[in-house]
């Protein structure tokens, strides 16, 4: 069989894209395929071009696998632009020849648009564009001895251009002709916030600004006048002032061009010549040019699937496409999607505005309210993904649709990945729905990196990424696969699922748990991952002290020691002070114990006094000491109750109307001893001045006239967090009993090492099924959750007094099995008038 | 028992401690005067494994303190190990190298338990 001749005029991103799906139709089978590019470099990455300047080159921006057009059956031709199209001979002619063809197609893309501008004609040395590696290498040129660097357009390319400017270390300044940056994709106040944004990054921003001419500068190479009579100086001008369609070739063949230009295909994306196509930026769909790669991609796929068609075969259809896109453009995450400005008859608006970090959204919703149409991003996209699976499928919105533009402080509900229709479309760039994923998943693909191989998702801009993820994780898991969340490679359990097995077979040690639940039958020693996990599991348990035998290898040092280990292997002493209410004589005993052992003091953020700087073989001794004077440990060592800090409250404050010291000691004493995932914080406020910070810890406790007001999973340190209301006005035994429930559920349900504050976050229903539970008892636990605290209760014993108790025990505490020295390398010095490590 | 480190021939055991001083599944640290210099030791006791007992340097190079034989006993993918409770490197306790940054090691020493008495072999 004689092969038909195929010619692609055009090797840009589209033009490649053609190429990649004809190869993967096996259509070299059936084709000679010949290919056309006027620039020196094989097809290239335009969308990030402005990553040239920031190091990377032509060869890493190339499309495809290294040498791709070498590896497959086609011939490209370089640097070989094409001077015409005989359509009578059916030839393709360049300057260096002709070239018969029986099929062509035409991705021919566009070129910059440069405004009519005295001083800036064609063959001017300032008129410089953004397109192509050898314009930036222009630029670059250009730039060299030059400060200062203008480009003309503020749209999404003008944004790209402007950053490139930066790159090559210029005051960069960007002057749009209408009132806002991209004015096709956001509204007004969108592009305030944007231009905010970019102005703080150094860049200025000139709105409303016609140039009408371009004369030679005083301070700067050029000076551009404006129409409002204001000018600007400048070493060098972009323009990036949109695209035209590049159709010469087809005007002067004679095919159908478009009022303002572009090639004119039909559905097909054939031309006026039905043995021609037009796919990308050159051609003109229902009078609409689609000047982003999706849908050129979309528009060469079809093109793609004509050509290897059988006679009789449905044929593709281009039927429009989203111009919904999200970037990064100088850093700023901006995005839009469907009808941003809320053109559609009837829609409404939600928006939130934050001035002062520059997050805009808006989201545009239909007239009934029920659907969204649109939305607009500056600042912050994570909420794109979402938005754009509303828009796109036609999801019904949530009864406060404004939730999903809101902080996600305030709990937004996530859509997700099994609330998506199998038509939703994951991967924009290679067009992957979710039914395609879950057709891979079934035909054997059982984790993302099969998945992505096998449908190419998430391969293009990557943008959905996290989306891939979630719906593989949803649809694995809904086929039973399990998601491999081992807590080690000791255990093949989350550390949830631990927690269960030692609850429900009543396993007390760690050597019975590995032996029968363990990944590989007991062989293994565990690590320092699962070892304090399950000791702290069966900790929170059955409580057991930690240093007896069996339990002793499980522990961290800290545990192991019941002190805080510090830089140079001593350790540190915390002993409870419940509430942070002391006697002058017990604050006595721990200055005398200091002064005895040379601990370096101070004051903690808890309340409580840590002694810095034991030996290890001084420990038992301290201990005594402090066990005599009436102290108990203080748990600073453990994924344990730490402190419940408290205000003086209406025991002396004027403006206190509950005794917080009482109510907090109350809490301490209640729940010290308490293992748990991680550590726990508690502070209890006299009243609503809140001088004990209870929003920002685990369980915060505030007075009101009536009663408490009680918090959960609030946070200081690293991410802090602001604890949530949970309930008003409790009695004390109704706090009492919804702290009970709310950390025996926290216990349960937590992963290894979370605080309360990202469980809450992880925590499916957010706060209302966390109230469902522990308030109207939803899961019918309450009565379990309760019995298991009151054990923990019961069986508090101080770990201090039970080790001092135990000569086996305390034969632990020595620097030396084998010798009565202390460590020698343990060195101190003095500094204001304590010891601290030399 | 088996104490499979290998003997050298020029090995000499001297007595460290008593085999009631091990921690099964555990650390503790022992006290050696060598030719070259004093030495810490850090013996870990690991009950049922092939290799029972094992010596390695008690000073953490990476943290800079000694504390090896305070830190918790597991395996890396079979291999026992002591996860320093500084900064939570793994060093392997038959040759002291550590997991994550291996030119970082500890010394190690052979050792075995003879009647009731832990003996350390030295060179030479």
């Amino acid at each position: 069989m004689n092969k038909q001749r195929l010619i692609i005029i055009g090797n840009g991103m589209v033009g490649h894209h053609l190429v990649e799906q004809l190869i993967e139709r096996h259509a070299t089978d059936r084709f000679d395929i010949r290919i056309f590019g006027e620039e020196r470099h094989p097809a290239y990455d335009r969308v990030h071009l402005s990553e040239y300047f920031a190091g990377r080159d032509a060869r890493s921006l190339a499309m495809g696998e290294v040498g791709f057009y070498d590896a497959n059956p086609v011939t490209l031709h370089l640097c070989e632009a094409v001077t015409g199209i005989d359509r009578d001979n059916g030839e393709v002619v360049t300057d260096r020849g002709r070239y018969p063809y029986d099929s062509l197609v035409l991705a021919t893309g566009s070129y910059p648009f440069v405004p009519p501008i005295a001083g800036a004609e064609a063959g001017q040395p300032n008129r410089l564009v953004y397109r192509t590696l050898d314009d930036l290498d222009t630029i670059r040129a250009a730039a060299a001895d030059a400060r200062r660097g203008v480009v003309v357009g503020g749209g999404l390319l003008g944004l790209e251009a402007a950053n490139a400017l930066k790159s090559l270390g210029l005051e960069a300044h960007v002057v749009e002709f209408a009132p806002r940056l991209m004015p096709v994709q956001l509204d007004d106040q969108g592009g305030t916030a944007l231009r905010d944004k970019i102005e703080k990054l150094g860049v200025g921003v000139h709105l409303d600004r016609a140039t009408t001419e371009i004369v030679p500068g005083e301070d700067y190479r050029y000076r551009m006048h404006f129409k409002d009579g204001e000018s600007l100086e400048t070493d060098l001008i972009v323009f990036s002032a949109g695209i035209r369609p590049q159709d010469a070739l087809a005007r002067q063949c004679k095919l159908e061009i478009g009022e303002r230009g572009g090639i004119v295909i039909d559905d097909q994306c054939r031309t006026s010549d039905p043995e021609i196509f037009a796919i990308g930026e050159c051609a003109l769909w229902s009078n609409r040019i689609f000047g982003l790669v999706a849908p050129g991609y979309t528009m060469a796929r079809n093109v793609a699937d004509a050509l290897c068609s059988e006679a009789g075969d449905e044929q593709p259809t281009f039927t429009g496409a989203d111009m919904s896109t999200k970037l990064k453009l100088l850093g700023v995450d901006v995005g839009s999607i469907g009808d941003a400005h809320g053109a559609t008859e009837g829609a409404r608006s939600y928006r939130y505005n934050d001035e002062t970090t520059g997050i805009y959204r808006r989201l545009v919703v239909s007239a009934d309210g029920k659907r969204a149409i649109g939305a607009v991003l500056v600042g912050d996209n994570a909420a794109y993904d979402t938005l754009l699976q509303y828009v796109q499928n036609g999801i019904e919105l949530p009864a406060d649709p404004a939730s999903l533009i809101l902080p996600s402080v305030e709990g937004a509900p996530t859509l997700g990945a099994d609330a998506l229709p199998e038509t939703a479309s994951i991967c924009s760039c290679h067009n992957v729905t979710k039914g395609a994923i879950c057709a891979a998943i079934d035909a054997g693909a059982t984790d993302l990196g099969a998945v992505k191989a096998e449908t190419k998702a998430s391969t293009g801009c990557g943008g959905c990424a996290a989306l891939l993820k979630s719906v593989v994780d949803s649809e694995l898991e809904a086929r039973g696969v399990e998601v491999d969340q081992s807590i080690c490679e000791h255990f093949a359990h989350t550390r949830q699922a631990l927690y269960s097995i030692v609850r429900v077979e009543g396993i007390r040690t760690f050597s019975e748990l590995i032996e029968k639940h363990g990944a590989s039958q007991g062989h293994g020693l565990g690590c320092d991952i699962c070892k304090p996990a399950v000791a702290s599991i069966l900790a929170s348990c059955f409580n057991e002290p930690i240093t007896d035998a069996a339990h002793v290898p499980l522990q961290d040092t800290n545990d192991t020691f019941m002190a805080n280990m510090q830089k140079n292997g001593t350790y540190s002493v915390v002993p409870r002070i419940p509430g942070g209410e002391i006697t002058p004589a017990k604050l006595r005993v721990l200055g005398e114990v200091g002064e005895k052992y040379g601990l370096y003091t101070k004051i903690t953020g808890g309340q409580r006094v840590d002694l810095f700087g034991a030996r290890l073989e001084q420990l038992p001794d301290i201990w005594s000491e402090l066990i005599a004077a009436g102290f108990e440990t203080g748990h600073a060592y453990g994924k344990a109750t730490r402190t419940v800090k408290s205000c003086v409250g209406s025991t002396w404050c004027r403006y206190g109307v509950q005794d917080s010291v009482g109510m907090a000691i109350h809490l301490e004493n209640r729940y010290k001893g308490l293992r748990s995932p991680h550590k726990l914080k508690f502070a209890v406020s006299g009243c609503t001045r809140e001088c004990a910070e209870a929003q920002s810890k685990d369980v915060g406790v505030i007075a009101t006239e009536h009663g408490w007001n009680l918090y959960v999973c609030g946070n200081g340190g690293m991410r802090p967090r602001h604890a949530e209301l949970f309930a008003t006005d409790l009695d004390d035994q109704t706090l009492i009993r919804y702290i009970d429930r709310f950390l025996m559920f926290y216990v349960r349900t937590a992963d290894r090492l979370q605080r309360t504050s990202v469980w809450r976050e992880n925590l499916e229903g957010g706060l209302d099924y966390l109230k469902a539970v522990v308030i109207d008892d939803s899961l019918g636990l309450a009565e379990e959750l309760e019995s298991q605290m009151r054990h923990v209760i019961d069986s508090y014993e101080c770990e201090w007094a039970n080790a001092l108790d135990d000569p086996e025990k305390l034969k632990r505490f020595r620097s030396f099995v084998n010798d009565q020295r202390p460590d020698p390398d343990i060195i101190v010095t003095e500094e204001r008038g304590q010891l601290r490590p030399a | 028992m088996s104490t499979a480190t290998a003997i050298k021939h020029d090995v000499t055991w001297q007595p460290l401690c008593h085999q009631a001083d091990l921690v099964a599944f555990s650390g503790v640290a022992a006290w050696l005067e060598t030719a070259e210099g004093p030495a810490q030791v850090a013996l870990f006791y690991v009950p049922g494994h092939e290799t029972e007992l094992f010596a390695v340097d008690n000073h953490d190079p990476l943290g800079g303190a000694n504390v090896i034989a305070r830190g918790i006993v597991g395996d890396v993918k079979g291999e026992p190990v002591v996860a320093s409770p500084l900064y939570k490197q793994h060093f392997r306790l038959c040759d002291g190298v550590c997991v994550e940054d291996p030119d970082a090691r500890l010394r190690h020493w052979p050792v075995r338990i003879a009647g009731e008495r832990v003996e350390i072999g030295l060179r030479g």
